[in-house]
């Protein structure tokens, strides 16, 4: 998913040293699925770009607080609303914050939630697309119609509303930082799953109908083990590239809520908390607006770049 | 008298439809001894998989269901058997390979993972063994390289290769019973006889029985023991192969023999194979008397009033028809 993408960019280091010599060994090195859908994905050029500027964005906003050491907070009326300059590249915000590290630091938490909310989404929907897919009759018909009853509900009136509930109750129990951040996970990765569970349920109908799994059953393999090991590894290419547009999805959802003054709190400087505090001097100080939204930008089109080239490597009916 | 595996007692396998009850297998008896070669023939929807599938209780159910009759193995029924103790039974003590080898590999993992998953299921095996035992398997269906085939995926194979992999599978919890369930059809001649000659081989290295299902009677007369003719979910006769051939009693027998192609026989002579006219009746409502009597060139009126019983027309050879 979005975790092993970084990776893959790590790995590709000694892969393009060897790519003088792989012209001939490629041929030969076994040709495994995971490395037929990297050699397509590396095809995809926008995705590789998008990979690489996303990759930066990751290590910016990983390593970017332990080398750009200005604090987050620091209040300086002298210099409040200047552009760029070498003393803050991003310039300043209207109390003389600098935004670099105001958006290096809130990209943590912005990726986190895009991250953790797809997680939730994934794993929930998985689960019960794979209880729907497997068990048909009235516990398929009534997940199905749970699906459809949360892709009915207006989305972001019901997120004003459960933050609006639980973020005090939450704040107390966790922390203010802990337990806005596992609310607004909880509540975009809860309000999320039903496309993944979708997809995973029309494709369990397919796949459990398939020769191998009948031999596998005729070979002993119990219930679970069959969708365990041997239908959710075939089910699982259109569900990673659902994961991937969903974590764009929830970056902005969580911009959103920050924007709408709901999510973290003013000295939590997420993307949206810093685009939010911007919108009020956008005509003097348009830097401000600028770098923060061009960082939630640039993040969701190279993650939904990505999802694309996923989707092109991972196609099933390649696979199968 | 040998040795029973395997006791199929008046077993009734029938599917409920919007249409009515399919009665795809409706009362059949089927005896499998220890190191025998039984082949089960008929043409095309006479319940031969079906039987196969209700051995291991791979039917779904619903739609499908035991109406009655007991599947002895060893003694002991297994139809009101658990799931998990059905999963027991399913590789270590009767295994299946099905008709289909390019689609019944799972196309995600190795083959050797996949050998070494059902080992493993079975046996209390580490990783590094079970793939030891996998690659002795591949070399025991003889499958050049296997040190090194043991780590290739499914679409790395061709058909028979498949078709070796998948009998690896089946045979690598050394099973007492194969089902094979037309484990050559969907293969090329030269490759049906390589792979006939492989269960021969495994079924003598192992000491097992083969049930081999099958419409191909030249197969029947190269590999089986016995033979069980099933005819519209009902067995029309059983007998030794050599009997069968020499001296088929039923007239739908009759009629699946004459209809082999003969290489012997000169091309001059222009002969047309013989088919047998009409199909298979259909199962939802079954006649009442002789299915075959619709087909059958010397059918009189007993024929359709009452089923014939299965009698005995010679020592071990038993025919359903009134002749």
């Amino acid at each position: 998913m979005a975790g092993s993408t970084p990776a893959s960019l790590t790995a590709e280091a000694p892969g393009a040293a060897a790519a003088a010599t792989g012209a001939r060994s490629a041929s030969k090195a076994p040709s495994t699925p995971g490395r037929e859908a990297w050699r397509r994905f590396r095809r995809h050029r926008l995705a590789m770009a998008s990979s690489v500027v996303l990759a930066i964005i990751v290590l910016a906003v990983v390593l970017g607080p332990l080398l750009w050491r200005v604090p987050i907070n620091e209040i300086d009326f002298a210099s409040k609303l200047e552009g760029p300059s070498w003393t803050h590249p991003f310039g300043t915000d209207d109390l003389g914050q600098d935004i670099l590290a105001r958006l290096l630091y809130g990209g943590r938490i912005s990726l986190a939630v895009g991250f953790c909310a797809m997680l939730v989404a994934a794993v929930v929907g998985v689960m019960v697309g794979a209880i729907a897919g497997m068990s048909r009759g009235s516990v398929d018909a009534g997940l199905m119609w749970l699906a459809d009853l949360f892709l009915a509900l207006p989305q972001l009136p019901l997120l004003l509303l459960i933050i609006y509930l639980f973020r005090d109750s939450l704040t107390k129990i966790l922390g203010p930082e802990g337990g806005i951040f596992i609310m607004v996970v909880a509540v975009i990765g809860g309000l999320r799953w039903m496309q993944v569970a979708r997809l995973v349920r029309a494709q369990i109908l397919s796949i459990r109908e398939k020769e191998f799994i009948e031999a596998a059953r005729a070979l002993g393999a119990s219930r679970l083990r069959q969708v365990v090991r041997h239908i959710l590894p075939n089910a699982l290419g259109p569900v990673i590239v659902a994961g991937t547009i969903d974590v764009a999805a929830a970056i902005i959802a969580e911009s959103t809520l920050s924007f709408l003054g709901l999510g973290f709190p003013p000295d939590i400087p997420t993307w949206g908390r810093v685009l939010f505090d911007a919108k009020d001097t956008i005509d003097v100080a348009p830097h401000w607006v600028l770098f923060s939204g061009g960082a939630i930008f640039l993040a969701v089109l190279t993650i939904n770049f990505i999802g694309d080239g996923l989707r092109d490597a991972l196609d099933p009916r390649r696979v199968l | 008298m040998a040795d029973t595996l395997l006791d199929i007692r008046d077993l009734k396998t029938w599917f409920k439809t919007d249409d009515g009850m399919v009665r795809a297998v409706d009362g059949i008896d089927l005896r499998i001894d220890r190191g025998e070669t039984v082949g089960v023939v008929g043409e095309s929807g006479c319940g031969k998989t079906v039987t196969a599938r209700s051995v291991l209780k791979l039917i779904d159910m619903p739609p499908g269901r035991f109406e009655s009759g007991q599947i002895l193995w060893q003694g002991r029924d297994l139809i009101p058997l658990a799931a998990d103790e059905m999963d027991k039974i399913r590789a270590r003590e009767i295994a299946i390979i099905f008709q289909e080898p390019m689609t019944s590999l799972n196309p995600v993992y190795t083959v050797g993972h996949q050998i070494a998953e059902v080992v493993r299921q079975h046996e209390k095996l580490g990783h590094k063994q079970a793939r030891e035992a996998a690659i002795e398997m591949l070399r025991l269906v003889n499958i050049p390289n296997p040190a090194k085939r043991v780590d290739d995926y499914p679409h790395q194979f061709s058909g028979g290769m498949r078709q070796r992999v998948m009998i690896a599978m089946a045979m690598s919890c050394k099973p007492k019973l194969l089902i094979a369930d037309e484990p050559t059809t969907a293969l090329d001649v030269t490759i049906q006889a390589q792979i006939l000659e492989l269960m021969q081989e495994m079924k003598e290295r192992v000491g097992m029985s083969i049930m081999l299902i099958t419409h191909a009677m030249g197969v029947v007369a190269e590999t089986c023991q016995r033979v069980v003719v099933m005819y519209a979910g009902k067995v029309v006769e059983e007998a030794p192969v050599e009997a069968l051939f020499g001296n088929p009693r039923h007239p739908y027998t009759q009629g699946l023999i004459r209809s082999i192609p003969r290489v012997d026989r000169s091309a001059e002579q222009k002969h047309r194979l013989e088919a047998i006219p009409g199909t298979v009746p259909s199962l939802l409502q079954p006649p009442p008397g002789c299915r075959f009597a619709a087909r059958c060139k010397y059918v009189m009126d007993v024929c359709t009033k009452a089923m014939p019983p299965l009698k005995e027309a010679a020592p071990g050879h038993f025919v359903r028809c009134v002749l």
